[in-house]
């Protein structure tokens, strides 16, 4: 009787509100930016760039994903740049041997998944800090790829999944589809599967999910091996938009993917977050790269309002929410 | 709702005006009040307890006083007579109200003395912290403490209720003169809290309003000048010193009597369903130890805390390695390396904290009842299964009377008592054979303690082998069908049953400390 009282009720259609609202999070921040550019960039508001914004944006959207389910269960994942970069080299070496062209796609991604599984083991079954092995093996990586291109830029101009970077389905880039189709079964996975929930409740509470029979390190595991399969492919993704790969690929991507995640409202500290959240902020970071470039300013000052506009949204989300949360 | 008028201090009757006193006050939050025209009179000098169930509003009460909230308008707070409205934490400050919650509000890196000063450390030359000044001070405050440490301690190397000491000194340094504790031996030993009471004694006679807040029945008595009572958001009544009883207490707020809590029909059969034998972790904590335990049976598990029950439970749980021993369930041995293990056997093991190593406070309601059987109730490539888990929580929320507004408000937003069904009910998915629960009733109210006592019951009856882990001796004593006791990491004796020994408080305390082997030679 007291308690139930003293529980607002909600009835589900502002549930429903309040639920789009806390998933719509950071999108406000991404209309006003794109508003703002819509006045003062020059051919902003055109069909063609809007579409180039979301290309641009589709692969950091592809590492974003895997690191929303990393983080998510309060993790962190320094390697997919480095890992990307293997993967895209690989599928450059391989392309390029007579006969196995075919099989570049499935090795890189293979590559990928087996590079995140060893970052998963690492933190799940020996039990050292994520941040330490992922930082590890990002530098590990790096070498790997500067070793396996040689110290040059490998060139295919006939690789067959040339089409990933460059072909349509319609007027939708296949780039930009393929990062949607990930987003979505990530949502898929996070949403409607068993999996998803134990994801959600690794980062919510470790002990209390080992207690729950959860197998904490199965889970932990997976979303590893699940960040390094979308990194592989976003060396996929790369490599067939230049024909060509090289060791420097990637240098920086995990940062940019972090950002989305986080912008995107995600827990650093797991249990809260989702990939739809991920998407707006991965939209974000493209849209004030794209504006910015169109208005002639130049690339230093870009980085100085890119990182400016990352703290102050996250600072309002946060303040945001602060108010929301003085009702208990 | 009755409202017992207020006697003016009848007692120790100071002529002036109470040091506080609160009228009429309300609180009013989106679709709920959680106040409603609420009084309070506190005098100088006094000890005066606030006592009600979670969620009957002190909390709240409070969170007004120290200024985090502000009342709806109508009603008055006056301090030492004078109208005080108190607009934020700064007013409350100025108004000399300070506040000790359960959760310490230190910075664990700094000095005690940079503590009390922080945010109004006094300056030289404007700029710099005029540390002398601070440290004099500091030292003043803690000596009127009997404080064991001197102001340069860090204040992260000082145990709870060192720093709790720190706390206080901080409202003594503000001149405070309302000192409201909420819970404040949670976390303390029994010598602890006694030197903590001692201080508040102290403190009372030095000219100090205390307002203490608390669940535990034995504190109450043991502090209280006079008691006020709140139910469901309204001000029940205060008792005087003389007055006080705990069938008046729980009466008043409960609203029934507390005979009436335990369900004193045994279930118990002589089917036997778990069997542990010289079970041990290599002797760190749970030394070998056998016990055996029978469907519809509840057995206590009794002992001071350290004395290794939540270890040995943990250990028949597969939580922590076992060394050796064996665990039968059903005539069947089991192999115990992880909970799952346990689980699937149909072993049950509701935590002691809940909060830690229990609820997922992010997620909801439906999906921490649900998380235990997910995967067995998954469709086909492990997809959720939402008709299944809406049913399970729609049961569970009925059976088991969990008060909540929906099954998607998050966990963390219920009271202890409906979190700590909520994971009851989790459990009672799995169908568990054995279901050992470890301070079931920890930090609840007393009307979801009669609610829990109910559900162990009803499970009991319905076969289930329960053991009860608990340090509340009435507790134990009015569930349990019989209840072992262990002491330093053994089970050391049985009382009740057929075990021949009366299942008393002093049968099991004798056992528990160990007095009945000290006396022989």
């Amino acid at each position: 009787m007291t308690e139930q009282v003293l529980t607002p009720a909600k009835t589900p259609d502002k549930k429903f509100w309040a639920n789009l609202i806390q998933t719509a999070g950071i999108l406000p921040v991404l209309i006003v930016i794109a508003v703002i550019f819509s006045f003062i960039a020059p051919n902003f508001l055109t069909e063609n760039n809007l579409l180039n914004i979301v290309r641009q944006a589709s692969i950091n959207i592809v590492l974003a994903t895997g690191m929303t389910v990393v983080i998510l269960t309060g993790g962190i994942d320094l390697s997919v740049g480095s890992v990307l970069a293997v993967s895209a080299v690989t599928a450059m070496v391989v392309s390029l041997m007579p006969e196995l062209g075919w099989a570049a796609v499935p090795i890189a991604l293979l590559i990928g998944l087996v590079l995140g599984a060893l970052n998963g083991l690492l933190v799940a079954y020996a039990g050292l800090p994520p941040f330490i092995v992922t930082l590890g093996s990002m530098t590990t990586l790096r070498g790997l790829a500067y070793l396996l291109a040689g110290g040059t830029t490998i060139i295919n101009s006939k690789i067959d999944f040339a089409w990933i970077g460059n072909a349509y389905l319609g007027p939708l880039p296949w780039i930009v589809v393929i990062a949607f189709l990930v987003l979505l079964a990530t949502w898929f996975l996070l949403r409607h599967t068993v999996l998803g929930i134990y994801i959600y409740g690794v980062g919510g509470n470790p002990q209390a999910a080992r207690l729950t029979g959860i197998k904490v390190g199965q889970v932990m595991l997976f979303v590893y091996a699940f960040s390094g399969l979308l990194a592989g492919l976003g060396g996929v993704m790369t490599t067939s938009r230049l024909y060509s790969a090289n060791g420097v690929l990637g240098t920086g991507y995990e940062l940019d993917a972090i950002a989305a995640v986080i912008l995107g409202g995600t827990s650093f500290v797991g249990g809260i977050g989702t990939v739809i959240g991920t998407l707006f902020g991965a939209l974000i970071i493209a849209t004030l790269n794209n504006g910015l470039t169109l208005m002639n300013v130049s690339f230093f000052w870009q980085l100085v309002i890119k990182g400016l506009v990352i703290i102050i949204a996250v600072a309002l989300d946060k303040y945001r929410h602060k108010g929301a949360g003085a009702r208990t | 709702m009755a409202t017992t008028p207020v006697s003016p201090a009848a007692t120790s009757a100071p002529a002036r005006a109470p040091a506080l006193e609160m009228r009429g006050i309300s609180k009013t939050f989106p679709g709920v009040k959680a106040l409603d025209n609420v009084q309070l009179q506190a005098w100088t000098g006094e000890i005066h307890s606030l006592m009600g169930e979670n969620g009957a509003g002190k909390s709240t009460l409070m969170k007004i006083l120290s200024g985090a909230y502000t009342a709806d308008p109508g009603g008055e707070i006056r301090i030492d007579g004078q109208l005080t409205p108190i607009t934020g934490p700064k007013a409350a400050r100025a108004a000399g109200i300070a506040i000790i919650y359960q959760e310490l509000s230190l910075a664990p890196n700094l000095t005690v003395a940079e503590n009390i000063y922080l945010g109004n450390e006094p300056k030289q030359f404007g700029v710099l912290a005029d540390r002398a000044t601070m440290r004099r001070e500091t030292a003043k405050v803690l000596e009127r403490l009997g404080a064991e440490f001197g102001p340069d301690t860090v204040v992260n190397t000082l145990s709870i209720a060192e720093q709790q000491q720190v706390e206080i000194a901080r409202a003594l340094h503000q001149r405070s003169h309302i000192l409201i504790m909420d819970e404040p031996t949670t976390a303390l030993s029994t010598r602890e809290t006694d030197r903590l009471f001692e201080l508040i004694k102290r403190l009372r006679d030095e000219d100090i309003a205390i307002i203490y807040i608390s669940h535990r029945m034995a504190e109450i008595y043991e502090l209280s000048d006079r008691v006020s009572v709140l139910r469901d958001g309204t001000y029940v009544g205060t008792l005087e010193r003389a007055e006080l009883s705990a069938e008046r207490l729980v009466q008043m707020m409960v609203g029934r009597p507390l005979s009436n809590l335990f369900d004193k029909h045994s279930y118990a059969t002589d089917r036997v369903v778990l069997e542990v034998k010289e079970l041990t972790d290599g002797g760190r904590r749970v030394k070998p130890s056998n016990l055996t335990l029978h469907a519809g049976e509840v057995l206590g598990l009794a002992g001071l805390v350290g004395a290794g029950r939540s270890e040995l439970a943990r250990l028949i749980f597969g939580a922590d390695r076992i060394a050796s021993g064996e665990v039968w369930l059903e005539g069947k041995r089991l192999t115990l390396r992880n909970p799952l293990d346990a689980i699937h056997a149909g072993i049950a093991y509701l935590t002691e904290d809940r909060k830690a190593q229990g609820l997922f406070l992010d997620m909801s309601v439906r999906e921490n009842i649900t998380i235990s059987v997910l995967g067995r109730d998954a469709l086909a490539g492990g997809l959720l299964n939402r008709a299944a888990m809406a049913r399970l929580t729609a049961g569970s929320i009925q059976d088991l009377r969990v008060r909540v507004a929906g099954p998607f408000v998050t966990a963390g937003a219920l009271s202890g008592g409906n979190q700590q069904k909520l994971l009851i009910a989790r459990w009672i998915a799995i169908n568990p054979k054995v279901l050992i629960l470890d301070e079931p009733t920890k930090g609840v109210d007393i009307g979801a303690k009669a609610e829990i006592y109910r559900i162990i019951s009803e499970l009991a009856a319905k076969g289930v082998a329960v053991l009860v882990i608990s340090s509340e001796l009435p507790e134990v004593i009015g569930i349990s069908d019989r209840i072992l006791v262990m002491r330093e990491g053994v089970i050391v004796g049985e009382v009740g049953g057929s075990s021949g020994a009366a299942a008393t408080q002093e049968n099991i305390m004798a056992l528990a400390t160990g007095t009945t082997e000290m006396v022989q030679p």
